[in-house]
């Protein structure tokens, strides 16, 4: 069952960017305009505006090209669940809108295999006026299914939204949460060969989306679906997706697992380090700290963990001359502040370096310690009560902690952002 | 398994019409959905599609028959008018419908894929059920007159079918026009408005003189409302032939160009909605 399903050959899609202040649309006076000026255009200078004389005309071409896409191929297999990331304008939507078959491309050549419903924005086509049940009917036609197939899952989509009660009332009264549950319930019981979504996530509460990701978890190991998937939450896509596609500027920048895909984009946002810093800055006396990584207990470098997770932190050390009572260890900090400190003295002897010795040490931050959110590392290494060895003032490294809703009831229900502190250690709580 | 689809410029065009046939339940459904919310929300809702050419024939009635004492040919001149307003008002409304139809449904367009045809097809179609409703007020004057009409009712299907691609025709290409140029949400109404007067609703088209009724002919109401009127009144409405097959002309090409004229536009669609 491993066969492709969307081959894309070096796909590209152009935009002719006017320069002149003009709407998307022409308008007729215009084009009448133009028709008439080069009828009687004899060389001269037609009419300037005041405003020619103190902006002298620059030459700009009227018409500038715009690659919305430019030489994009890769093959998806069935089954896979892809994630596209990249920042806005990298392309990721024009690239959706012409595998739904919204726009053409101008280039390139798509080959796909099965059935394609998109998922560009929920909702689309839901009427105001027309109550939950008609809208279940219109936007399922809209999507491409046919009455039948509605008609039998009539009962699970509705099941699935939540909406029984108001079944009969107009949208236009709904909450908007209502609207999007409904609005994604139609969507999640399309039954393509593959799922095009956009963004469509963001939307709803945290537990909504939760069940939304299932489902499409679901539709995809269940039942052999493709699911292409574009979300600016990094969370979403680590969590659904296994292989992603990072665009930017209409170019792919590199395809791979999720996290690795991940990790290099926000490498390249934030412009920390995500998984293993290493330490690019001479110096020339005492003990320099060559290399950092945060890795799973596995040992693999990562920059996404549950907070079920144990981190574990890891420092490759080297003497460059001979030095005493080194101390090592590192500031996490979350929000600009320090949510603790650590140093290798906590728990072991100082270090005393001969010249030219190596030496790795490393700790682990235990499971159900940290918070949902972005943390920060900061390397220290000092010789102790004389001076810091480190230059390094700005956190190096960075990974993201989620929290795990396995933990209990309660943590399946609450939004993970918003548990306030920077720690969320378990503590065990007993009746007595 | 699963058919084998393939994406590359201008390469749309050879599933169109399949395609069209696998979308005809969002066709009936856009339909369905227009019809609906059409008088949702108003207080005589579907009277309306009843009262609007009601009143029109009134005041042409009294206009035309009565204060410019235009001929009838001998048939009622209510009967005459209300021939004529129907598929007038049915050429008219799916006009406005669906030259704004894509406009309205933008958002839908640039989300979702289906052949864009659907739309105005489906604004069209709405405009085909007011029409049904309105054929009934028909009958009902034909029984207040204690008009009968002769066999030739029976060909009316024809001028319906006639009517339908006139205005199918010329709503698709407008629909495509306003996508392009918007100035033509303007000029529809106005086109409209024009044809009420340059069409022979009001009046028999034996009022126009003989000269000119080629000419006449070139606007594809005329054959369409000749036909209505020939269909319902019978001879009494004198059928002018060679102008009627030059309406039918007209009208295959008006739909022709519009076909093709939609398919061009339709491609950058979503780009320049």
């Amino acid at each position: 069952m491993s066969d492709t399903v969307i081959k894309v050959e070096n796909l590209s899609k152009m935009y002719l960017l006017s320069h002149q202040q003009q709407e998307r649309y022409g308008s007729f006076r215009d084009l009448l305009a133009n028709k008439t000026k080069n009828l009687f255009h004899s060389g001269r200078k037609v009419l300037s505006s005041p405003f020619a004389l103190q902006h002298p005309p620059v030459e700009l071409p009227p018409q500038e090209e715009f690659w919305a896409l430019k030489d994009v191929s890769f093959e998806i297999k069935q089954g896979d669940r892809v994630g596209i990331i990249g920042r806005n304008g990298a392309g990721k939507s024009t690239l959706l809108k012409i595998l739904s078959r919204i726009t053409e491309p101008t280039s390139g050549r798509i080959e796909i295999n099965g059935r394609v419903a998109s998922l560009l924005e929920v909702g689309t086509g839901f009427h105001p006026e027309l109550t939950g049940r008609e809208n279940i009917f219109l936007n399922g036609a809209i999507l491409g299914m046919g009455r039948n197939e509605i008609k039998r899952k009539f009962d699970e989509i509705v099941d699935f939204a939540e909406v029984e009660r108001f079944l009969d009332t107009p949208v236009k009264r709904y909450s908007s949460g209502m609207y999007v549950r409904l609005a994604f319930a139609v969507a999640a019981h399309l039954e393509p060969e593959i799922l095009v979504v956009d963004e469509v996530l963001a939307v709803g509460d945290a537990q909504f989306q939760k069940k939304c990701i299932g489902k499409m978890e679901d539709v995809s190991t269940k039942e052999g679906r493709t699911v292409f998937f574009v979300s600016h939450n990094m969370g979403s896509i680590r969590q659904l997706c296994h292989s992603g596609i990072l665009l930017d500027h209409g170019k792919i920048v590199c395809i791979g697992s999720a996290s690795s895909v991940i990790s290099v984009y926000e490498k390249s946002w934030t412009g920390v380090n995500r998984g293993v810093w290493i330490n690019e800055e001479l110096i020339t006396k005492g003990v320099r700290i060559e290399q950092i990584k945060i890795s799973g207990m596995d040992g693999d470098s990562r920059s996404h963990f549950l907070n079920s997770d144990t981190v574990k932190i890891t420092f490759w050390i080297k003497a460059i001359e001979a030095t005493t009572n080194v101390k090592i260890g590192f500031d996490l900090i979350k929000e600009g502040t320090i949510a603790f400190r650590t140093e290798q003295v906590d728990t072991l002897k100082k270090k005393d370096f001969v010249k030219d010795e190596e030496c790795i040490l490393s700790c682990q931050i235990p499971q159900w310690f940290l918070n949902s959110g972005e943390y920060y590392l900061r390397p220290l290494i000092s010789v102790h009560c004389v001076e810091s060895l480190t230059r390094q003032d700005a956190p190096v490294l960075s990974f993201t902690v989620s929290v795990d809703p396995q933990r209990s009831e309660f943590h399946s229900v609450i939004n993970d952002t918003n548990h306030p502190g920077a720690l969320f250690p378990m503590l065990d709580w007993k009746g007595e | 398994m699963a058919e084998k689809l393939i994406i590359e410029a201008g390469r749309t065009e050879r599933h169109y019409w399949a395609d069209i046939w696998r979308y005809r339940e969002l066709f009936y459904f856009l339909s369905w959905r227009d019809i609906l919310v059409r008088y949702k929300q108003t207080a005589i809702g579907i009277a309306w599609s009843v009262l609007r050419p009601l009143l029109t024939m009134l005041v042409f009635t009294i206009v035309f028959g009565k204060l410019a004492k235009l001929p009838s040919g001998g048939a009622p001149y209510p009967i005459l008018v209300y021939a004529a307003m129907l598929p007038w008002q049915f050429f008219a409304n799916s006009l406005s419908e669906s030259s704004n139809s894509l406009i309205t449904n933008a958002n839908m367009l640039s989300k979702v894929y289906f052949p864009r045809i659907v739309v105005p097809a489906s604004a069209v179609i709405v405009s085909l059920v007011d029409f049904f409703i309105s054929f009934a007020i028909l009958v009902v004057l034909m029984i207040w007159y204690r008009y009968l009409p002769d066999w030739r009712i029976v060909t009316l299907p024809l001028f319906t079918l006639m009517a339908f691609f006139a205005s199918f025709g010329a709503g698709l290409w407008l629909a495509a026009l306003n996508v392009k140029y918007r100035d033509f949400r303007y000029i529809v109404p106005f086109i409209v408005q024009f044809g009420l007067y340059i069409s022979p609703v009001g009046f028999s088209s034996s009022v126009v003189p003989e000269k000119w009724r080629m000419l006449y002919s070139f606007n594809p109401m005329v054959g369409v409302i000749d036909g209505f009127r020939w269909a319902i009144l019978g001879e009494k409405s004198g059928i002018y032939l060679p102008g009627f097959w030059l309406s039918c002309a007209v009208t295959l090409l008006v739909c022709i160009l519009g076909v093709r004229y939609f398919r061009t536009t339709e491609r950058k669609l979503a780009d320049i909605i």
